[in-house]
């Protein structure tokens, strides 16, 4: 699985040799790969008109290009917004609710994320062919294909240490504009340009498959909370900047902890780990049926439902394991 | 040996979620059940139908393939048939519709069921569950409440049982005239009494107050209620019904109790709609159910468009309007809606339920269910169409209930002594007509029919095979669950959700595939096997030189027994395999179809292009991912979630080994 940003075509229709080498080059005689654009075929194609564009047939013969939008910026930003203030609502009645639920949207794109991935897992898996994830600029989007599609795939993704490899390798280094994404959150009034809740998609996809893989993750639904929580505001250097270069500028490494290292302490693991994980060597396909796909409870209801049955519910479960 | 009516050959069962996927198969129409049976592969993969599970039956246009038949069934199972020639169609068709359809109560499946029980097992399974005990167990007769054998021949109301609870000073006048004065003669009576502040929940039917009627006994009735609890000096009259509703019931000479004439209430309208709107919101959400590849907003504006949630809490915020004033404010309640034998029942047993721990064990909830469902006359029969009757006394209103207990379990997931099985099970047998249970539409009737002395108990068999309905995290110890269970009320709505393991029950791809529930009941058994040993072996221990050898022994033994419960938990682990992830595409206003070339269409990914789709039978049935044992785990049916209608009776399963 190989990520990129969009083919620079732009309303001339450049061609790059390198570009196309490079992509040959990755797929044997006669075999085929599959291009995965996270954005419209008609957005993509208008692209072209400010530079970008996708890759034309012609130039790269042995990939097929797949379009599945998802949603990402402003509106992605607006959704969250929405939800969270449908569920801080107390005067809603139950139609009210569900209507607002779904005009926030967050659940549809929920289930696009998870299709995407499971999309390109299957590519993968199914047709053991090669997959170029890409959207525009490579570093929203893209990243939520790629990193889901891998803990979808590799069972080592799903231990806590392949986890924290995987945010490692393919949010953090990769790119993904933390600084810019994740400003103000939901509540505030300032909707700024460059904010959305990109990552949050990303851990909301991750615990929708530990709901439906109880067996599966190493890691439990206080490790996603806490990464959501110190994505936006943390006394770790790990979320800092918006991407590797401006780490390195700022001196990150030099003048801050990391969150891996705190998380990683025993007392603290212990708090993390899922007691009912046990190693799955196979893929994990999910249902993305709008039954099988949930909302969050334990993030979105965080402040607003008593979680007391819920944490009891959970040591009861460690304690069974436990005395076992 | 079972006969069958009907044998068609080569019919194809569809798959819903993934239409291309057909199995081959046979079909049998027996005098109780349909059934499919795989072709080929050595599992022979069987489903069995219930008859008296069928809910309808549609015959849909003839195509290329054959005739498709769709059989839709009251625990929401949805079978699609192909039938290769129209006329065996037509005829399965006919069969069952006329099968489906009883006019007789002998033909209903309890008459010919057969577990191999003999008649003292039988009757043994019937004393079960015993209402005097648990009147007593409520603290009851007592100073303020006594039984009541005025209606010992059914002869002041029949629909009610012939023994009943009243205050004390209620005498055989006062019942009689207040019944006279009640809609269907049902007198307010004794549903649960607590015996830490005497508060009580009665329930009833309507007054026959019309405009301005009054009744002199039945004022006296309520006053008597007030009076047996010495701690309030007033009661609260609960009307489940719609205001609007309620007054219009005035005009047929029926109504509610006016604040004026009954000295000491408190009214109040808590408005869940009539069973009619219910019928009617049922089938909507059924039918978004029903929808082929639904997108999220189809989904969730289906839903809202059902209003089944929202129905949903409004027998929640009563049952808890009630619960509250019964524990916090120790005020007793007489609650009622129409006929007192529908929402009554509901909002009934949902208060008794989180006021009293008992009813959340798992003979206590089957206690619950005979006294506040059976014994006080919820018309089974009419609701649940045991019997071909009027439609339109259809509605799941049962099923309501149990979607009650499910959410609440959902919210406190430590406070039941049973699982979300058991009560899937017991709505299967609402409607399956397999025991006596829930037969006909009163006690009296039942008692005319016999019942008890022709049929078998549904909790013997639950109770017999309760090991799968435990719930692991259940400790009866904490103190949090002794006491009332305290839902929050308002805001909430959003810790309702959609019962997919109910209304999707039988869409295996829906589900986690393997069972929480299952494997953490299987390690808190082995850690009580393990600690049973150990005890066993420590005594030997202290006694025998060889035990060194033992404890090796024991170790080994360890570590094959939890390879073995990973094992033996996923039996009914399913073939996970990848959906069609690929038809999603209507979800995405900016796809225009006319992309041509460039952009891949829809249908890619498929079944049919698919190198490989379902992964080698003998690999890793261990896992998650892994593979469909299609073997039940018990065979008496009581096992694994779809036994309950593909199990197969041990006299029936005999003859299809042919």
């Amino acid at each position: 699985m190989l990520r990129s940003s969009q083919p620079l075509t732009g309303p001339n229709r450049r061609r790059c040799r390198e570009d196309e080498m490079l992509l040959g080059t990755i797929l044997d005689e006669g075999e085929r790969g599959f291009i995965i654009d996270t954005r419209s075929a008609q957005a993509a194609k208008q692209a072209r008109m400010t530079g970008g564009g996708t890759e034309p047939k012609s130039s790269y013969p042995q990939w097929r290009r797949l379009h599945r939008p998802l949603e990402r910026g402003r509106p992605l930003q607006e959704s969250f917004a929405k939800l969270v203030e449908a569920c801080s609502d107390p005067s809603l009645s139950m139609d009210r609710w569900l209507g607002r639920l779904e005009s926030s949207r967050w659940l549809s794109h929920v289930k696009a994320a998870l299709s995407t991935a499971c999309l390109a897992a299957q590519c993968m898996d199914r047709e053991d062919a090669k997959v170029l994830v890409h959207g525009a600029e490579g570093t929203d989007t893209t990243l939520l294909v790629t990193a889901l599609a891998q803990v979808i795939l590799d069972p080592s993704c799903r231990t806590l240490a392949g986890f924290q490899g995987l945010l490692e390798r393919e949010w953090i280094q990769a790119g993904h504009p933390f600084h810019l994404r994740c400003a103000h959150s939901a509540y505030s009034h300032a909707r700024l340009k460059q904010e959305a809740p990109l990552f949050l998609l990303f851990l909301d996809c991750v615990w929708q498959l530990s709901r439906q893989f109880p067996f599966s993750l190493e890691f439990g639904e206080q490790l996603l909370l806490s990464l959501f929580d110190n994505a936006y505001a943390s006394s770790y250097g790990t979320f800092l900047c918006n991407n590797e270069k401006e780490r390195s500028l700022c001196k990150v490494k030099e003048s801050t902890h990391s969150l891996w290292a705190w998380l990683n302490q025993p007392e603290e693991q212990q708090k993390l780990l899922n007691p009912l994980y046990s190693h799955n060597a196979l893929v994990i396909w999910p249902s993305v049926e709008p039954q099988s796909i949930q909302l969050w409870q334990g993030l979105f209801l965080r402040w607003i439902r008593p979680s007391q049955y819920l944490d009891e519910a959970w040591a009861e479960i460690q304690r069974l394991v436990e005395e076992n | 040996l079972c006969h069958f009516f009907i044998q068609v050959e080569n019919v194809r069962l569809l798959d819903r979620l993934s239409s291309r996927k057909a199995v081959l198969g046979t079909l049998y129409l027996t005098a109780t059940h349909v059934i499919f049976v795989e072709n080929g592969s050595e599992t022979r993969k069987e489903t069995w139908v219930l008859h008296s599970q069928i809910s309808s039956i549609e015959k849909q246009a003839t195509t290329a393939t054959g005739c498709p038949l769709l059989i839709r069934c009251k625990n929401f199972q949805v079978i699609q048939l192909v039938i290769p020639q129209e006329r065996d169609c037509h005829d399965v068709y006919i069969s069952l519709i006329r099968l489906a359809r009883p006019v007789k109560y002998e033909e209903l499946y309890c008459f010919s069921f057969n577990p191999k029980l003999d008649k003292e097992e039988r009757e043994q399974g019937w004393k079960l569950v015993d209402l005097n005990e648990e009147y007593n167990r409520m603290g009851v007769p007592n100073n303020y409440w006594q039984i009541c054998d005025v209606n010992r021949d059914y002869g002041v109301c029949d629909s009610y049982p012939t023994e009943v609870y009243v205050p004390k000073s209620a005498t055989a006048h006062i019942i009689v005239g207040s019944s006279k004065f009640r809609s269907r003669r049902r007198f307010p009576a004794l549903s649960y009494y607590c015996k830490d502040n005497n508060a009580s929940i009665c329930r009833s039917s309507q007054p026959l107050s019309g405009f301005s009627a009054r009744c002199l006994e039945d004022e006296q009735m309520l006053q008597a209620i007030r009076k047996a609890n010495p701690g309030s000096d007033f009661i609260y009259v609960v009307d489940t019904r719609p205001k609007l509703n309620a007054m219009a019931n005035r005009a047929a000479g029926k109504g509610y109790e006016n604040e004026d004439n009954y000295s000491n209430i408190k009214f109040q309208f808590i408005g869940i709609e009539n069973i009619h709107v219910m019928r009617n919101s049922l089938q909507k959400m059924l039918e978004v159910c029903e929808l082929k590849s639904p997108s999220m907003s189809d989904f969730l504006w289906g839903l809202e468009n059902s209003g089944w949630l929202k129905h949903i809490k409004a027998i929640m915020d009563a049952g808890i309007f009630i619960a509250k004033a019964v524990a916090e404010e120790g005020v007793s309640v007489l609650v009622h809606c129409s006929d007192g034998w529908d929402r009554t029942a509901q909002v009934c047993s949902v208060a008794s339920l989180l006021l009293d721990p008992y009813y959340r064990t798992m003979k206590g909830f089957m206690v619950l269910i005979e006294k506040d469902w059976v014994s006080f006359g919820h018309k089974f029969n009419h609701r649940y169409g045991n019997l071909d009757g009027d439609p339109k006394e259809i509605s799941p209103v049962i099923d309501q209930f149990i979607e009650c207990v499910w959410q609440l379990m959902e919210q406190f997931p430590c406070a039941f002594e049973f699982n979300e099985r058991f009560l899937i099970h017991i709505q299967h047998h609402v409607y399956s007509c397999q025991f006596g249970n829930f037969l006909c539409n009163s006690q009296k009737e039942r008692r005319e029919l016999k019942i008890q002395e022709r049929t078998y108990s549904l909790w013997a068999h639950l109770w017999k095979n309760r090991a799968d309905y435990l719930n692991p995290l259940y400790r009866s110890d904490h103190s949090k669950h002794q006491g009332t269970l305290h839902p929050q009320i308002a805001p909430c709505n959003f810790l309702y959700k959609f019962w997919s393991g109910m209304y999707n029950r039988f869409e295996k791809g829906l589900h986690p595939r393997q069972s929480v529930t299952d494997y953490l009941m299987a390690v808190k058994e082995e850690t009580q096997q393990l600690e049973e040993e150990l005890e066993v072996l420590g005594e030997r221990l202290a006694n025998l030189q060889k035990s060194q050898l033992g404890d090796n022994k024991v170790k080994s033994k360890q570590q094959d027994r939890s390879k073995q419960l990973r094992l033996s938990t996923s039996n009914n682990s399913l073939a996970n395999t990848p959906q069609e992830y690929s038809n999603d595409l209507k979800s995405f206003p900016s796809r225009s179809p006319s992309q041509g070339d460039e952009e891949d269409s829809a249908l890619i990914l498929t079944q049919d292009n698919l190198k490989s789709s379902d992964p080698d039978l003998s690999a890793n049935s261990d896992q998650e991912s892994g593979v469909e044992d299609l073997s039940c785990r018990s065979p008496s049916g009581g096992g694994c979630l779809p036994s309950e209608d593909s199990g197969k009776d041990s006299d029936e399963a005999v003859f299809l080994a042919g």
